[in-house]
């Protein structure tokens, strides 16, 4: 059974550069697998989903974008603050012309920009819609994945009711705040970290998680992402770590391959294996801050061939073994 | 062994920029992640090791970093970096950006008192002084404006001003964020706010009967007439400070296009960050900005290049069959995955040295592990600056 049974939200944070976006669209094919519908949402406006999918720019529209392993099938939206504000409004308020009067002047552009409380609970709105959106008896979306804001910013993004609360008291925004809020902090959702096995990123997950919890937001999965596995033996890096690397032995070998034996190619190659055991034992160290965080943890491959949409599949394979999906 | 594209790159001699006393700024840009803090710091020990006295500003330095140079907090103030070897006569001074009290002082410093804290109050200010996107790129700005003109007025002691950059998704912004800060508050929305301010009671009714009473209401009714009420104080206020901002951020514009001014353009040998790069290399030509060169951080090397990636692997898989050299063989695989990401560098690098065959590279290796002290900036430095220890 999937570690994540119930979740309809799946929200995916990380600091820049971690691969954020990556994870959540190999996370969205993994929970698409066997038939499931799940909703990829894209609220930064870069169109990162687009591009990792090989697909035009998307449109403010649900598209199918991917088909999953043994059926299913991954639909993309890349949000607008300001096409989704006038949705809201045509929704709730039936504007037509006036809302496209709203859009000339630059209201929307104005109150999207100043209130950035506002904007929040327009992207998070949608996901609120996606969830609760029903089709013929039933959830149109098995479940929703978004790419959030990175991780610096993901508690206050989420906490729209909080940002809010200075702006609008009363009124439909706040009710629409408070239904959101509902939905985020149920276990309905998960909001899952993206990291390297670096100091930054780990610190500012760690930094994340801590927030999430003051906010009283359900913390999901740690991911860490692009682990390189050495291609040298535990021992022979421990070997390296402190010094102990015999170079008569390393000679010896260089030599029976027919290769160079001299003192500098063995001290180079001897150097090679002391930085690597030096990211080994730093690596070990973060693993050990993001496993005090108590959370469940799935570690994806650095893809050597880079990232394309072969790899992807690879990494929703890897989510799925490891009981992401 | 020289491959194409790199032996073509002029040298950014790192020390003739740092000890030219007509070098007042030095602006450090780039995306983020590819060590723009690291390569501030570095360079500004360097020159303050060297001799000068520098002020460092920095935006959001990692934690550790910001305790070895003494930051332990945000207090917006230049403070004296312990430890460094003064013995040349320099000294250097560090601080961090703190955004939400420098744009405070500017308000203060731009309005009557009792317009100040109406503005200072407002529930609008707070939310765009601490996040409007540009705020931080734009009060860096500031901040480097506040900072030139204090040494110019010899109300301080420093003679070179190095700066970060804040941590944007793409670098241009730190060149764009006055510009849209500017036009955001010169919007047509926000006039039409202002209107009723400006003109008074007939020209309020003017505007609404074309229309706009229609807008406000519409709004008023979804966000609530509260916070409309709000936003327009709100924007009555700025208006009134505005022409200051915007003659201050041009004023800041122009200090960046003056001789005294060097760009180092940070990048690491990566697909994303060198695309970056070259947008912001070209940026800085239009905008006719003084660019020194590009600093290229995390290079990786090999003390036995002569040994190809094929080789490597080639002997790694001959001799893993033998059985008999396990070892050998993780060091053949290491040092081909090695080669292979050195080579992939090189490529990247020789498509942007093509490209940009007079643009001056330093460059630094990659570093085992991150740097917080100041031994490890120093030795950033001295490999920026071509004389490794």
């Amino acid at each position: 059974m999937a570690d994540w049974e119930g979740v309809r939200l799946h929200v995916v944070t990380g600091k820049g550069g971690t691969g954020k976006t990556t994870v959540a669209a190999a996370l969205a094919l993994a929970l698409a697998a066997e038939g499931h519908q799940v909703l990829l949402l894209e609220v930064e406006g870069r169109q990162g989903i687009a591009q990792l999918f090989d697909s035009p720019p998307l449109p403010y529209e649900e598209r199918k974008i991917a088909v999953a392993p043994r059926g299913g099938d991954v639909y993309a939206l890349a949000i607008d603050p300001e096409d989704a504000l006038l949705e809201y409004l045509e929704i709730f308020y039936k504007l037509g012309r006036a809302g496209r009067a709203l859009k000339k002047v630059g209201a929307v552009d104005f109150a999207t920009t100043i209130a950035p409380g506002l904007r929040d609970v327009l992207l998070t709105g949608k996901a609120y819609e996606a969830v609760g959106r029903r089709r013929t008896g039933r959830a149109e979306y098995d479940a929703v994945v978004m790419d959030a804001p990175p991780t610096g910013r993901i508690a206050r993004f989420l906490n729209v009711n909080t940002e809010m609360a200075g702006l609008a008291r009363v009124g439909p925004i706040r009710n629409q705040a408070d239904s959101i809020m509902d939905l985020l902090r149920s276990p309905r959702t998960a909001v899952h970290f993206v990291t390297l096995l670096e100091e930054m990123p780990t610190q500012e997950t760690a930094d994340g998680v801590a927030e999430l919890r003051a906010a009283g937001l359900p913390v999901g999965a740690i991911v860490v992402n692009m682990v390189r596995r050495p291609p040298l033996r535990p021992a022979d890096v421990a070997a390296a770590g402190s010094g102990r690397l015999d170079r008569a032995q390393v000679a010896a070998g260089l030599a029976a391959a027919g290769l160079p034996t001299d003192a500098a190619t063995v001290a180079a190659l001897v150097h090679e294996a002391t930085d690597l055991a030096e990211r080994v034992a730093l690596e070990e160290q973060e693993r050990g801050t993001i496993a005090a965080l108590g959370r469940p943890t799935y570690e994806l491959p650095w893809l050597t061939d880079g990232m394309d949409l072969g790899g992807l599949y690879e990494l929703a394979e890897d989510l799925h073994r490891q009981g992401a999906a | 062994m020289t491959p194409a594209g790199q032996g073509r790159a002029p040298v950014l001699e790192v020390d003739k920029i740092l000890d030219d006393p007509m070098t007042k700024i030095v602006v450090c840009c780039g995306s983020g992640g590819v060590g723009k803090t690291t390569t501030a710091a570095a360079l500004a020990l360097r020159a303050a090791e060297r001799g000068r006295t520098v002020c460092v500003l920095t935006i959001d330095p990692a934690r550790r970093l910001a305790q070895s140079m003494g930051l332990s907090e945000l207090d917006n103030t230049p403070r004296p970096v312990p430890d460094i070897d003064g013995s040349a006569g320099g000294e250097l001074l560090a601080m961090m950006l703190d955004m939400k009290r420098t744009f405070d002082e500017i308000i203060v410093a731009h309005s009557d008192p009792e317009r100040a804290q109406q503005i200072l109050e407002n529930p609008f200010y707070q939310t765009v002084s601490s996040s409007l996107s540009g705020t931080q790129e734009y009060m860096a700005m500031e901040k480097l404006g506040q900072l030139r003109a204090q040494a110019e007025a010899g109300q301080a002691p420093w003679d070179l001003i190095v700066v970060d950059t804040p941590p944007s998704r793409s670098a241009l912004d730190f060149l764009d964020a006055p510009k849209r800060m500017a036009s955001f508050l010169d919007g047509r929305f926000i006039r039409v706010l202002l209107a009723p301010a400006r003109a008074g009671g007939r020209a309020y009714l003017k505007v609404f009967t074309a229309g706009m009473g229609a807008v406000t209401g519409v709004l008023s009714k979804v966000i609530g007439t509260q916070l409309l009420t709000d936003a327009q104080t709100f924007v009555t206020a700025m208006d009134t400070v505005f022409g200051g901002f915007r003659e201050r951020a041009e004023r800041t514009y122009t200090l960046l296009q003056a001789p005294g001014t060097a760009f180092a353009v940070v990048a690491a040998p990566e697909p994303d960050a060198l695309r970056e790069a070259a947008y912001f290399v070209e940026r800085l030509a239009a905008d006719a900005m003084p660019l020194a060169g590009l600093v290229l951080n995390r290079v990786h090397d090999s003390a036995a290049s002569d040994l190809s990636a094929e080789q490597s692997l080639v002997a790694a898989d001959r001799l893993a069959a033998t059985t008999s050299h396990p070892m050998v063989v993780g060091l053949l695989r290491l040092h081909a995955e090695r080669m292979q990401r050195i080579s992939r560098e090189r490529r990247l690098v020789g498509r942007f040295t093509a490209a940009f065959p007079k643009v001056r590279i330093a460059r630094a290796r990659a570093q085992a592990s991150d740097i917080h002290d100041l031994d490890g900036l120093r030795r950033v430095a001295a490999e920026l600056a071509g004389t490794p220890g």
